[in-house]
């Protein structure tokens, strides 16, 4: 095969006639291990831009949340003409390309639920269009519709009683990563032709319903691709053909993933480890003298000023879990390749420096896959930049790489997913201090006095026993296994037929493998409330019903969170208990199913709603993040606390174990130098104990209290945090949350 | 103070634990694991860990234990890190100190003691050392020990004699000598000074400290610490008067310049 032009220089031979964009990656990046003296500073077009675009994010906070929104137009990829962050200054724009046709306005997305879209308008005080709620109540179905039509008693009920909570029954699921960096590599054309070849090849013979949903889904996906060109024709560039330069590279990309958020309101819209594929084009321009570091940093900028902008309309219920109107906008640098090189290149540097030339943002969700491998100055550079802004999150590249290869991309907050070959049928969480409660209580509910869960005996003795407790929490997790995968199983066959992600699978391969994410909320409670059952003395506080409402603990107990082995087995007990008892059933789609121990920010709405627990947290209360232990557990220090977490095997919670710190500047070092050197020693030491990942906030509590108080001080603007899996503006954060992190940023020693 | 220094011999092997951090980082080079001992002959106004001063409570920890559970934290530790016992005072524990610190160096891990510098005088006999031999003025146990440190963070609380007492209960003698002491051995030293308003921030006091450290060569680095109220609640639950009330920390800028005086012509 002739090469191309805009292949020039270009090595490797199998990326040529096959879709297969890691080949290209591992045959061409330039390894970096230099420090970031390189980089540069911002250009005049990116202050000037970005200075518009934190003016209008002033004004989206000023009004509420919302800036504008759609009412009248349905979004598609072609919905609207060119839309720009202020048609002044659009020439400035070296990166182009906007959701609706103006900047931060939210787009109209009926297709996952009418309803909410338009309780999404009315929320902000704009008017659902008369017409559009007749089209899609009388002539066209939604996903939720979908789902509520199949919806049975019993999954209503677990739904309404919260033990089931933020699943993707009202809004695109989301987690499908396609692998924009194919539009830059190949061009549209190709893409087209080889999803022609798959189809051609798809059930020849067999016509079953699997092969007629595939046919169907490949044509989807194969207009899903003409269109993304004619996106891409009202912004006057044709992306038919490969990327010829690095400026096209980072368009023809960006264009991709466009093309998905324009067309799915998914939870988490992650854009995927392009770091390195990017740095080739832009270490080939610089090579040809076509491009400058200065031009090469802009591009980045622009590109990641793009990633901040994306919006979506949600509902207040939806805002409750996930707070901070984030996006997931996940993107990864670094990581090693199976053939031991470090994948850091300059670019993962650029990618990181756009935190300081346009300063602290919680998206796009940046994240840094670490090895304790990695080039010393890289993880310096990164330790840094958390240091100076608590906006990026690691993970563990050493437990991922053996499960995900190489070419991984985290799909939401911290979810590994092959990059083109793999997509996720999200499961939100399921509440599991709650299921302890059923299995004391009989399946009653202590907050509705439902009966929710089964039937079973409730327990009745004075004091609470292991021996009692152990075979009921088992069946309650029977039952809640049972429930939790069914309603998922319904949910994402709804997904597929009434919201199917063309764009984003049309840049999958069509032999597409999938994961069948569940996971759990509540996770250190119920092994802190098993070791006081089982190290000391629990008493039952029944009311005058004999509901069991209250505990009363004698005695010590070890807790998660202190590097005790007796607390961490119990931990590791609940998460394989849980995983098997999930593998027993059948999944949709043959989806490989997988848990996590992450909550995102939905830890305090699942608190509300769970009664008292034995491990004496309060009913109504948050309970604690992802895998982090509770609150005033840890005795022992920060490391004792980090090793807790890393026990816990990856290998049964492959979709991610969430863990997030705060660290006091105090407790890091004296110097901005000291704190990054000693936060490369946390992680390496973490890491190398097996851990999957790491939120890091680097501030104090008084810089919260006061954030809390004067949200309205420009310095807290953009002052973002890092919450289980994610990064948020804190002033977007509720009242409550806010409390929920100040509580727990408490690593400062006396 | 006679207490603490008093010990049977069934307790030689083991040190009396306040408590244990897993995660210390300004504690000595690098990231390290610290051993709170239980037990302190000074009694500092401004102290923050008044609950550590009892000889008595605490627990007692064979020094292959408390090795053990440091070493969980190894991988944290990178190149510099290692174990810092800080207190109460290490000083009133040195045999068992000086065996945790041998223990150490034999596993390969780096040491660190926190210290105010102030030890019982190496002529009192105790029951586990009747005889103490005399070595360049020190104890032959803190001589054992200081051979098996790697680090001292020595906490130098006020130059002046009179105000050392005022401030702390104790002379400044043997603090000073120790210090000179480990300027001859070239043991690596951190100086800590705690900058209290009113007691320990006056210009003078600070000069007289400057031109004492000017005499020793083995300083690493000088540090202020701000003075804190944080440990004021416990002085509250263990019913002790504070005699601080109402002296503010510092301030940075006063804390720069505390620091600019004491490094003056200082190798650090």
């Amino acid at each position: 095969m002739a090469i191309r032009n805009e292949w020039r220089g270009f090595k490797g031979v199998k990326w040529l006639d096959e879709v297969n964009v890691r080949d290209f990656i591992q045959n061409n990046y330039t390894q970096y291990d230099g420090d970031e003296s390189f980089l540069t500073g911002p250009t005049e077009a990116t202050n000037i831009l970005w200075g518009k675009l934190q003016e209008l994010q002033k004004a989206e906070r000023a009004k509420g949340g919302v800036l504008d929104m759609e009412t009248e137009v349905v979004s598609s990829m072609t919905a609207y003409g060119p839309g720009y962050i202020d048609p002044a200054t659009k020439d400035l724009e070296k990166i182009v390309g906007l959701q609706t046709d103006k900047p931060l306005k939210r787009a109209f997305m009926p297709y996952g639920g009418i309803h909410m879209a338009e309780q999404a308008c009315t929320t902000y005080g704009y008017q659902p269009s008369d017409k559009l709620h007749e089209i899609f109540t009388k002539y066209c179905k939604t996903h939720n519709d979908g789902v509520f039509d199949a919806y049975t008693d019993e999954m209503k009920r677990v739904r309404h009683n919260h033990i089931l909570t933020g699943l993707p029954d009202t809004y695109g699921r989301g987690r499908i990563v396609g692998d924009y960096r194919r539009v830059a590599l190949y061009g549209i054309d190709f893409l087209i032709e080889q999803k022609e070849i798959d189809k051609y090849n798809c059930g020849k013979r067999q016509m079953s319903e699997d092969i007629i949903r595939l046919r169907e889904e490949i044509s989807m996906q194969i207009k899903a691709l003409k269109e993304m060109k004619k996106m891409a024709e009202i912004y006057g560039y044709d992306i038919s053909q490969p990327a010829k330069n690095a400026r096209e590279a980072v368009q023809w990309l960006y264009f991709g993933y466009l093309a998905a958020i324009k067309t799915q309101n998914g939870a988490a819209m992650s854009v995927g480890r392009v770091s390195t594929f990017l740095d080739i084009y832009i270490t080939r321009d610089l090579q040809e003298g076509t491009l400058t570091e200065q031009e090469a940093q802009e591009l980045i900028d622009h590109l990641v000023m793009k990633f901040r902008m994306v919006k979506f309309a949600r509902i207040p219920s939806y805002n409750e879990i996930f707070s901070g109107d984030p996006v997931w906008a996940t993107l990864e640098v670094a990581g090693i390749g199976q053939d031991g090189r470090h994948q850091v290149t300059k670019n993962c540097y650029r990618f990181l420096n756009t935190l300081i030339n346009m300063g602290p943002s919680p998206e796009p969700n940046l994240t840094v896959l670490y090895s304790p491998r990695l080039p010393e100055a890289f993880k310096r550079y990164a330790a840094w930049i958390s240091v100076k802004t608590s906006s990026i999150q690691y993970e563990n590249d050493e437990v991922m790489r053996p499960i995900w290869g190489d070419d991984y991309s985290i799909c939401c907050c911290v979810s590994a997913t092959q990059t083109g070959k793999e997509m996720q049928f999200f499961g939100a969480r399921a509440n599991m201090a709650k299921t302890l409660l059923y299995a004391i209580n009989g399946g009653v509910d202590a907050k509705t006095r439902e009966q929710c869960g089964p039937k079973f005996r409730p327990i009745t003795s004075e004091y609470l026993t292991w021996e009692e407790l152990e075979p009921r929490f088992r069946d309650m997790l029977e039952w809640l296994a049972d429930i939790y995968v069914n309603t998922l199983n319904l949910i994402h066959y709804m997904h597929d037929k009434y919201f199917y992600e063309a764009a984003e699978m049309a840049l999958i391969d069509t032999d597409v493998r999938r994961t069948f994410a569940t996971g759990i909320a509540g996770f250190s409670h119920v092994i802190d409330s098993i070791c006081a059952v089982k190290y000391a003395k629990v008493k039952i506080i029944r009311d005058e019903t004999g509901f069991n409402v209250d505990y009363v603990t004698e005695g010590d107990y070890p807790r998660y969170g202190n590097d005790d082995d007796r607390a961490d087995e119990v931990a590791i007990w609940v998460l394989k208990t849980f995983l098997a008892k999930i593998k027993r059933h059948h999944t949709y789609r043959n989806a490989e199913p997988t848990t996590s121990i992450l909550t995102i920010t939905s830890n305090v709405v699942y608190g509300k709603y769970t009664g008292n627990l034995p491990d004496g947290r309060r009913a109504g209360a948050p309970l604690s993040p992802g895998a982090n232990p509770s609150y005033g557990a840890e005795k022992n220090g920060l490391l004792a606390s980090l090793n807790s977490v890393a026990k816990i095997p990856y290998e049964y919670a492959l979709d991610g174990i969430s863990n997030t710190q705060t660290i006091a500047p105090s407790t890091l070092g004296r110097t901005d130098e000291e704190r990054a050197n000693t936060l490369v020693n946390v992680m390496d030491g973490y890491f190398t104990k097996g851990a999957h990942h790491l939120n890091v906030n680097v501030f104090g509590v008084d810089k919260l209290l006061d954030a809390m108080e004067h949200p309205e001080k420009p310095e807290y603007a953009n002052f973002t945090i890092r919450v289980s899996g994610y990064a948020v503006k804190f002033i977007d954060l509720t009242r409550e949350q806010q409390e929920d992190v100040i509580a727990r940023s408490a690593h400062e020693r006396m | 103070m006679k207490e603490c220094n008093s010990r049977t011999n069934a307790e030689a092997q083991r040190l009396r634990i306040h408590s244990f951090e897993s995660f210390g980082s300004v504690d000595g080079p690098g990231v390290r694991f610290i051993a709170f001992v239980q037990g302190c002959a000074m009694r500092c106004a401004y102290c923050h860990n008044p609950d550590t001063w009892s000889c008595h409570g605490g627990e007692l920890w064979e020094t292959a234990d408390i090795l053990d559970r440091a070493e969980r934290y190894r991988a944290y530790w990178g190149e510099k890190g290692g174990i810092t016992v800080s207190g109460g005072e290490a000083l009133l524990q040195a045999p068992a100190v000086a065996d945790l610190f041998e223990q150490a160096h034999a596993r390969g891990i780096n040491t660190c003691l926190d210290t105010s510098g102030f030890y019982p005088a190496p002529s009192d006999p105790t029951p586990t050392d009747p005889a103490p031999t005399v070595v360049g003025g020190l104890s032959a146990d803190i001589s054992r020990l200081l051979a098996a440190t790697d680090t001292v963070l020595l906490d130098i609380k006020h130059i002046d004699p009179a105000r050392h007492k005022a401030l702390t209960g104790q002379d400044n003698a043997g603090i000073l000598a120790l210090a000179r002491r480990l300027s001859e051995l070239g043991i690596k030293t951190w100086i800590r000074h705690v900058l209290v308003p009113g007691y320990t921030d006056d210009e003078p006091s600070l000069r007289a400290l400057n031109a004492f450290l000017r005499t020793l060569h083995n300083i690493e680095r000088i540090e202020v610490l701000p003075y804190h109220t944080m440990g004021k609640y416990k002085w509250q639950k263990l019913g002790i008067p504070y005699r601080l009330e109402g002296v503010e920390p510092p301030t940075a800028e006063s804390v720069a310049r505390a620091e600019q005086i004491l490094r003056e012509g200082c190798s650090c």
